[in-house]
């Protein structure tokens, strides 16, 4: 066991966690933070997608131990006050979900895409979201979505 | 989230986008999904899979796994053996010989598919059930196995099944009017053969399962299943508990595509082990695991015949296709190809009809239900051949098409069945207008005329395909077990918000909006005064779940056939509390009021709290305002369109990519066009992706070697382009709300558009055929063959 300390949503939790436990079964199984999914075991799906220390992370390919003193942001983080996040709202607005698992780290793929100024058009967007899987909406309104937030057309 | 919804008026939602309120809990992850669930002393359970397309199971050791940290018990196949009541069913023998081995959860003498699970771990943690897992020793003898369904029909094939003495499952033929003589008078025959490979149908979410017992023997499973009902009666048939006992729940379930649609041994096993060890068990697939344990779709090859006359009129269709079963038959798998034996004419009037299939074992995972189910083969075969057809005769493909379009509704086919309505040309007009084809084929001609490295082509896809699964007289005629109606149940609580319980089970379709928009409505209230109740056989009793295109054609019209029952009571209640005849009142706006005094009225709302009270209701009238309907349809629905795809292929390494994707769909009418519109684009993704990437490999020992979303490429955005859609409607006369279903039309439309595209870029080169998927190296190696 190994004694850490995580900043998820904003809240400190210290935990000691058995090395071999990925970040994203921390995040679910220890604190109980479900939204993040798990869709595959080769780090392929993208579902698992968190904030670590503001970028995007697919949570299986880190150990929870090494995100010992990192600020951690989940799909439950995201929205404030009772405000969807504006790609949360999109995401809604556009009918970018269906089934919604992949939703969460496709959400949370997107901030990061919008906030490092990569989402520059359409095309970089669709780059950008290589990395997430989704097996229901053809990614057309979740492209369209993240547009509309990003201001590109 | 705010709501979208306008003042509460008659007719007010169905038609619009409205919102959907499925999205609140998805977008901040306040979720259900069967793995997020662990009631106080739940188990996990690993299953020990035969890493052997096909071995005899020699001795199995548990003791080393039974002694491992953490494990509370272990099984072999034999160890359950007596556990099991019946087989894993299979629900249609589509023949009266064909062969139905039987199939427990657990192997016991032999395995015969890499995957077939030997044996089974249940421990305290995830970890600690895969830890021990591997422990478990399985003594394997070898056996000859078989993947590919050609070499598997061959006199000295390897048998999946050795007592059955053969590997073929059944033969089914549908004849209908004289082929052989149409093709004896034809002016131009063409025969073509296809090979459709096997996919992986890759649902994000991956099967899981949970099983609680209950102190007086009932149980509790809740499962990321598309079909708790069909599943709650099968488990009774298999694990032996009465169907009254069993509760199913589907909470959140992340996709099907007819994955999910089934009876799997994971569930059985949950519910056996649940009861043995009294405590709840859980199991949650990996990824790899799906990729063995779950379902797979496809893997057929055709030979299609056409007999024409010279100036394109089609006279005959003959289609002989061999469909691979896999190493067991699951819930449906044999029945597959039938869902496509009506429609290998499509949408073309075609008098003279055959279609045989030869279903086939092999040593792979069974195949069953996948996006469009027996459709998408036979319109590949079908659309494919039209394109062959038409450069036979040197006759435009769109030409050919326009030439052979049945025109007049409803429509009696030669091989049985009637289409209710329907407007092709329309749909292809449509389309056409959209596409520009003018443009597209003078920038072809500059390209060929400089022999451009890249080269363009397109391709067409007019389609129309039988869904709204089904006339129950239909299903018993071709064999099926059980029926096609679905329930609807309407509630009013007593302050007036309604309750809605549907035998559907959605995982993705926003059922939950869609239903709301039609109950609203038709009720005259508002859509948030509306709770839809689904996915739980607890709460909604009588369903025969979501699959097929069904839920809106026949669960959805269940909807207001409820709503009209409702409305009766209701207004027996006004007529009788305001004095007037049922026939002098109208209802509109949620109110009942008199005829020439619209002063004199009552809302719904004020009958249904009438109801409850029962303080002053007609003798004889039960109190309450709830209703339930169970709809069969009379007919399929039968949903059609005109897609095209344009490609751009490099001519020197094979690489394909699409440029544009244009679909006009008819699906009748809309209750929600975003979400129509939303499954038309996962539905054409799932048609490109067969006709461009998707492939499941079987080495020849059959091994599968696509293990991983990394090498079975499910696309991402970056190969897609935005889909340019549209839309005609010729609605349903068969039901009141006119609507035929969606879920499958672009998955039926799309791989021949494309894979017509990438022939059509190359034809000026000699390329005749690519088979799917149009991979680089296939269509480098297509190039090099006309070449040399």
């Amino acid at each position: 066991m190994r004694h850490v300390a995580l900043t998820v949503n904003g809240e400190r939790h210290e935990l000691d966690l058995e090395p071999r436990a990925l970040l994203v079964y921390v995040l679910r199984e220890r604190l109980g933070l479900v939204g993040t999914t798990v869709g595959c075991d080769t780090s392929a799906c993208g579902a698992c997608t968190v904030l670590v220390n503001g970028e995007a992370v697919k949570s299986c390919t880190m150990l929870g131990v090494q995100a010992d003193e990192m600020e951690i942001t989940t799909i439950e983080g995201l929205a404030s006050n009772g405000d969807l996040h504006p790609v949360q709202q999109a995401f809604h607005d556009h009918h970018a979900l269906q089934c919604g698992f992949c939703t969460p780290g496709m959400v949370l793929a997107s901030v990061s895409l919008i906030e490092s100024g990569e989402a520059t058009s359409e095309n970089a967007i669709r780059i950008g979201l290589e990395g997430n899987l989704c097996r229901c909406t053809g990614y057309h309104n979740i492209v369209k979505a993240v547009q509309a937030v990003a201001g590109v057309s | 989230m705010t709501a979208t919804e306008t003042a509460p008026t008659t007719g007010t939602f169905v038609g619009t986008s409205a919102k959907r309120r499925e999205d609140a809990a998805l977008l901040t992850g306040r979720t259900t999904w069967v793995d997020n669930m662990a009631p106080f002393g739940t188990v996990v359970m690993a299953i020990v899979r035969s890493p052997y397309a096909h071995a005899r199971i020699k001795g199995v050791n548990l003791e080393a796994a039974r002694a491992a940290e953490g494990v509370v018990a272990v099984f072999s196949g034999a160890d359950l053996a007596e556990d099991w009541k019946g087989s894993l069913p299979c629900a249609w023998a589509v023949t009266e010989d064909i062969k139905m081995p039987p199939h427990f959860p657990l192997a016991i003498e032999e395995a015969r598919y890499q995957g077939d699970g030997v044996a089974v771990v249940i421990a305290d943690s995830r970890a600690l059930a895969k830890d021990a897992a591997e422990l478990v020793e399985v003594d394997y003898e070898p056996l000859a196995a078989v993947a590919d369904l050609e070499k598997a029909l061959a006199d000295d094939a390897p048998l999946v099944h050795s007592d059955l003495e053969t590997n073929e499952c059944y033969v089914w033929k549908l004849d209908a009017g004289d082929v052989q003589g149409a093709i004896d008078a034809a002016d131009v025959v063409v025969t073509r053969r296809y090979v459709q490979p096997r996919l992986i149908p890759n649902a994000i979410e991956p099967r899981a399962v949970l099983a609680q017992a209950g102190p007086t023997d009932e149980v509790t499973l809740w499962s990321a299943t598309q079909v708790p009902h069909i599943l709650r009666f099968a488990l009774q048939l298999v694990v032996g508990i009465p169907e009254s006992k069993i509760r199913v729940i589907a909470p959140h379930v992340g996709g099907g595509f007819g994955s999910k649609l089934d009876v799997y041994a994971e569930e059985a096993l949950a519910v056996a082990l649940a009861r043995r060890l009294g405590r709840p068990v859980k199991w949650t697939e990996e990824r790899a695991e799906n990729y063995v344990a779950t379902i797979h779709g496809r893997d057929t090859v055709h030979e299609l015949t056409f007999a024409a006359t010279k100036d394109g009129k089609i006279t005959a269709v003959s289609s002989e296709a061999k469909c691979a079963m896999g190493a067991y038959l699951q819930l449906v798998t044999p029945g597959i190809p039938l869902l496509g034996a009506w429609i290998y004419n499509g949408p073309y009037d075609i008098p003279n009809y055959s279609v045989t299939f030869t279903g086939v074992f092999t040593n792979t995972t069974p195949t069953d239900a996948y996006r469009g189910a027996g459709r998408p083969e036979a319109t590949y075969v079908l659309e494919r051949t039209m394109d062959a057809l038409a450069t036979e005769l040197g006759m435009d493909p769109v030409e050919l098409r326009r030439k052979n379009f049945i025109t007049e509704f409803p429509a009696q086919l030669a091989s049985g069945l009637t289409i209710d309505s329907g407007d092709y040309h329309a749909s292809l007009d449509k389309l056409l207008e959209l596409l520009d084809l003018d443009e597209i084929r003078s920038e072809q001609a500059a390209r060929r005329e400089r022999e451009d490295v890249k080269q363009i082509g397109v391709g067409f896809s007019t389609y129309n395909e039988m869904c709204g699964l089904a006339p129950s007289r239909i299903l018993g005629a071709i064999r099926y077990a059980v029926g096609g109606w679905d329930s609807a149940t309407i509630r009013f609580q007593p302050l007036g918000s309604v309750q809605v319980v549907t035998g559907t089970s959605p995982h993705g379709q926003s059922h939950e909006t869609s239903w709301a928009q039609i109950v609203a409505d038709r009720l005259g209230v508002g859509m948030d005064d509306v709770e839809v109740l689904h996915g739980d056989t607890a709460v909604s009793q009588l369903g025969m779940d979501t699959y097929g295109s069904r839920s809106l054609a026949v669960g959805g019209v269940a909807l207001w056939h409820a709503s009209e029952k409702i409305l009766d009571k209701a207004r027996t209640i006004v007529s009788h509390q305001l004095e007037v005849a049922p026939d002098d009142l109208e209802f509109a706006d949620g109110a009942f009021s008199v005829k020439g005094s619209p002063e004199k009225q009552m809302s719904i709302q004020a009958a249904a709290f009438q109801a409850h009270s029962a303080h002053n209701l007609p003798d004889g009238m039960e109190p309450g305002l709830e209703a339930t309907a169970v709809y069969d349809p009379p007919n399929f629905s039968w949903p059609a369109g005109a897609h095209a795809a344009v490609v751009e292929v490099d001519t020197e390494t094979g690489d394909t990519r699409l440029i544009r994707y244009v679909a006009v769909d008819d699906v009748g009418s809309q209750v929600n066009p975003m979400i129509v519109e939303g499954q038309v684009h996962g539905g054409i993704t799932q048609g490109i992706a067969a006709a461009l990437w998707e492939e499941a490999v079987y080495d020849e020992d059959a091994n599968l070697l696509t293990t991983t979303m990394t090498t079975y490429l499910v696309p991402t955005a970056a190969e897609l382009p935005s889909f340019e859609t549209d839309r005609t409607e010729s609605s349903s006369p068969m039901n009141p709300l006119g609507v035929k279903g969606v879920g499958e039309t672009g998955t039926i439309a799309a791989a021949p558009a494309v894979i017509n595209a990438v022939v059509d870029a190359l034809s000026h080169l000699g390329v005749s055929d690519i088979q799917m998927p149009a991979t680089p190296e296939r269509v480098w190696r297509a190039l090099q063959e006309v070449k040399s």
